[in-house]
């Protein structure tokens, strides 16, 4: 398993330096000049010699070779370099704003997950039944409801009913737990709800399938509480691709909740992303997607191996 | 429904009506104030700044030398200046500064800090990005006689001057901290201003607490404030109704109005004026068919502005039709004189026979193109849809192409466009901050439409040199029709300011742009 993980953790960086290079190729071919924007964005009367003089001041006249070297040799060394929009350095702009990401991907998820095993089991064990039947208009709900929109009706019901609103600037959770949830909650559950309904479905479609299985037959007819056969064998194995849908669900939601993050006023990653692409800021812009991609590559590797743990049958490293 | 909603905008308007008593009240010292920023700053020096947005972070923490009153706008008054004197002949300003200012770290204000932050913004060093250096061209020299005395000697006559010492983007700054570093305000802050820095959350807020040692006695009347940064109009609405934002000082649509004013009732304070941002229809000169005068003209003589500022108003910040200088303001063309131009006519229908007429000529009736915007809903969007209707009336067939300011940038820059919607950012009347933009294009980076047009220079030098306002205004007004009957490019429609703020909010000074009088020194809160 220690092998099996290495393995996979070594993988990572050639994976990692095909990003690297195909984001910063790819982000020189966007028209736009961040100096431009930066400085004539506005209406600024500024002669070109300003312009030239950032350019060159930001480093942007050297050949792209150039600029590609470095930026290689700074991720080698774990730099990812400074934005050229706040001329602060890209790994602080991403730290700020990580944390409120990840809080409200783990909270997302925890509500998901308490809210979809459930609702997945009782479908596929009513099947067909009045049960499964709200348990299906619920999920259905879920998916064609943006969470941007269903975020606007928390917060205006909140306004409506309670006259009130969540906080919207953020405090840590270790400063002030209250102020952090009372936030934070509330978009937890808005993107919650659609991250919920795609893994009730999931596993209500695969235990549906699992529950089909012969060694369910056999379970049954060796006198087993249905209780047990159910949570025991049916569900563990049932949850194989829930928990791959939840790996990537979880990643999306650490760079992916632009709308959502709008509407609350979070300052997140997401909304970071969208700023740094409208100002061609390429420094950040490689910083974030290199991030986001470290988790992905983490959370995939952790849901395979919590794949193992969930089915004795899968063994990694032999 | 609507008579509703028609009530409490009465009952809104009158509130504004009546706000000038409320403000005879005697200011409250202390309290937290939570306002609203709608776009977040790159870096802290307004020197090298034109977006409001570095303004309503930094100008708290600093002083300017002079500043315009906002309750007599266009009016001047003194900040770190106590009293000046402009010599006969123009060409001396001599300032009396107050005596005993502090910045924020201790260090006693002195005349040499106001040479040191003019010689940034007229000669910037090597790295250092100054927005303003053009406007302090005229400056020959500027002496510190004494620490409370400093003499700017120019040198050629320049009307424009004293606007020019008030704009709120000259911020002062430590001649130490300058010579220790001369990017140090980009990232640092020590000013003389009402509030010090408390912190900036990047992404999140700006924070400030009262300068206990602030020059004007009994200023600031709050303990402290936090400006967050709210990007999206949705958000930030929702944070004025719930309370956590008591305002928002640049302004919002009239549907945002008109949805706050159904959602608060009386507890929300409407101010309203025109403002001094104007959107711009633009021709590519270089480009044919809009090299030839008749198109171009065409094209501006079948926008009927006048009937367009009524429909647009109601559903955007565009209202007030105008020429080169923001209607309503000293040397603005009087409307009588405005209509005589091409693309202000009020009979509209005779206006597009005569346009139909020089496409004809030009051979041009079935003309299409490419109309470059930016992608911002407010108000560019209606403006764009709007130009597209317009002159779908005269045969034409526009495809709207709405766009990110980095390729929107780089198309205007290249050249690569036809038609486009431009902007004026202005922070005051004064013609020649406006007129800058229609300068020859060998001679302006602000001059997209890339044209060179000598008599239109001449015209602006002869105002800016001239001492007489009436002679001014007759070159003004010269500028104006030499640029409409070329028609390289035409303001569309002049912006509308809207303000709201909970009426628990005192002492702010509403004025035509949203760059001035954000320094919340006579802000207060009445609770």
């Amino acid at each position: 398993m220690l092998l099996y993980t290495l393995k996979r953790l070594l993988l990572t960086i050639p994976t990692l330096i095909g990003v690297a290079v195909l984001v910063f190729f790819m982000l020189r071919v966007v028209p736009g000049d961040i100096v431009e924007i930066k400085l004539r964005g506005d209406g600024g009367n500024v002669t070109q010699e300003v312009v030239d003089q950032e350019r060159k001041r930001l480093g942007l006249d050297r050949p792209l070779i150039v600029q590609f070297g470095d930026y290689m040799w700074g991720l080698a060394r774990g730099d990812l370099g400074v934005s050229m929009w706040t001329e602060r350095p890209v790994i602080e702009e991403i730290l700020i704003r990580l944390e409120l990401s990840l809080e409200v991907a783990i909270l997302a998820t925890i509500f998901a997950t308490l809210i979809s095993i459930p609702l997945g089991t009782a479908a596929a064990l009513f099947r067909n039944t009045w049960i499964d039947y709200v348990v299906r208009i619920i999920t259905i709900g879920g998916l064609s409801i943006p969470s941007f929109w269903f975020g606007m009706i928390i917060m205006l019901t909140l306004l409506a009913l309670f006259n009130w609103l969540p906080p919207i600037t953020f405090t840590p959770i270790y400063e002030d737990p209250v102020a952090n949830l009372s936030q934070l909650i509330w978009p937890a559950l808005a993107v919650g709800y659609r991250y919920c309904a795609v893994t009730a479905r999931m596993i209500r479609s695969s235990l549906l399938e699992v529950l089909a299985e012969d060694y369910i037959r056999t379970a049954r007819a060796k006198g087993v509480y249905e209780k047990l056969v159910v949570s025991r064998h049916a569900l563990r194995n049932a949850l194989l691709p829930a928990i791959t849908v939840m790996g990537l669900e979880f990643a999306f939601l650490i760079g992916g909740l632009v709308v959502t993050e709008q509407v609350f006023n979070l300052n997140g990653i997401g909304q970071l992303f969208v700023q740094s692409v409208s100002r061609n800021d390429f420094m950040l812009i490689q910083g974030m997607v290199i991030i986001i991609a470290c988790f992905y590559v983490v959370i995939n590797l952790a849901v395979d191996l919590l794949y193992a743990v969930f089915d004795p049958r899968i063994r990694y490293g032999n | 429904m609507k008579r509703l909603l028609l009530g409490l905008v009465g009952a809104a308007v009158l509130s504004l009506a009546a706000a000038p008593q409320a403000e005879a009240q005697q200011p409250k010292r202390g309290g937290h104030f939570n306002f609203a920023i709608s776009a977040e700053t790159p870096q802290y020096d307004p020197h090298g700044s034109d977006t409001y947005a570095t303004l309503h972070f930094s100008s708290p923490f600093y002083s300017t030398l002079l500043r315009y009153n906002l309750s007599k706008f266009p009016e001047i008054e003194g900040d770190l200046a106590k009293s000046w004197t402009v010599s006969p002949d123009k060409l001396t300003y001599t300032f009396t500064l107050h005596d005993g200012v502090k910045f924020h770290d201790g260090t006693p204000f002195t005349s040499e800090d106001i040479k040191a932050t003019y010689d940034r913004l007229r000669n910037p060093a090597q790295g250092v990005v100054s927005n303003r250096r053009a406007t302090f061209a005229d400056i020959a020299s500027i002496e510190t006689p004494n620490p409370t005395t400093v003499v700017f000697k120019l040198s050629k006559a320049n009307s424009s001057m004293l606007d020019h010492f008030a704009s709120p983007w000259n911020t002062v700054y430590s001649a130490k901290d300058l010579a220790s570093d001369p990017n140090f305000p980009r990232t640092k802050v020590n000013g003389t201003g009402p509030f010090t820095f408390v912190e900036h959350v990047k992404g999140s807020h700006v924070a400030g607490k009262r300068n206990d040692s602030y020059f004007k006695k009994g200023l600031p009347y709050l303990d402290s404030y936090r400006g967050i940064f709210t990007l999206q109009a949705a958000a930030m609405l929702n944070a004025l109704q719930g309370g956590q934002v008591l305002a928002e000082f640049r302004g919002v649509s009239p549907a945002d109005r008109d949805r706050m004013v159904a959602a608060m009732g009386d507890k929300l304070r409407v101010e309203e004026s025109s403002w001094t941002l104007n959107l711009l229809v633009l021709f590519n000169t270089e480009k044919p068919p809009f090299n030839d005068v008749r198109v171009r003209k065409a094209l501006l003589m079948a926008i009927d502005r006048w009937g367009g500022s009524q429909g647009l108003s109601k559903i955007s910040t565009l209202r007030a039709v105008g020429g080169v200088v923001r209607p309503g303001s000293p040397l603005a063309t009087p409307e009588a004189e405005l209509v005589k131009l091409p693309g202000f006519s009020k009979d509209i229908k005779a206006a597009r026979a005569e346009a139909r007429k020089l496409l004809k000529e030009a051979g041009q009736e079935k003309l299409k193109f490419v109309l470059w915007n930016r992608n911002l809903a407010m108000p560019y969007t209606p403006a764009g849809i709007f130009l597209v209707d317009q002159w779908r009336q005269i045969g034409v067939e526009v495809e709207h192409k709405q766009s990110d300011t980095g390729p929107y940038i780089a198309a205007m820059r290249s050249g690569n466009y036809e038609v486009a919607i431009d902007f004026s950012n202005l922070f005051n009347d004064d013609p020649t901050l406006s007129l800058t933009k229609y300068l020859s294009a060998s001679k302006n980076p602000l001059n997209l439409a890339r044209y060179d047009d000598a008599e239109i220079d001449k015209l602006y030098e002869l105002q800016l040199r001239e001492t007489d306002l009436q002679k001014r205004r007759a070159h003004i007004m010269a500028l104006e029709k030499r640029l409409f009957d070329q028609a390289y490019q035409q303001p569309l429609l002049w912006w509308h300011r809207i303000v709201l703020s909970h009426k628990t909010v005192m002492g702010w000074k509403m004025s035509p742009s949203h760059n001035l009088g954000q320094d919340l020194a006579e802000v207060w809160l009445n609770q």
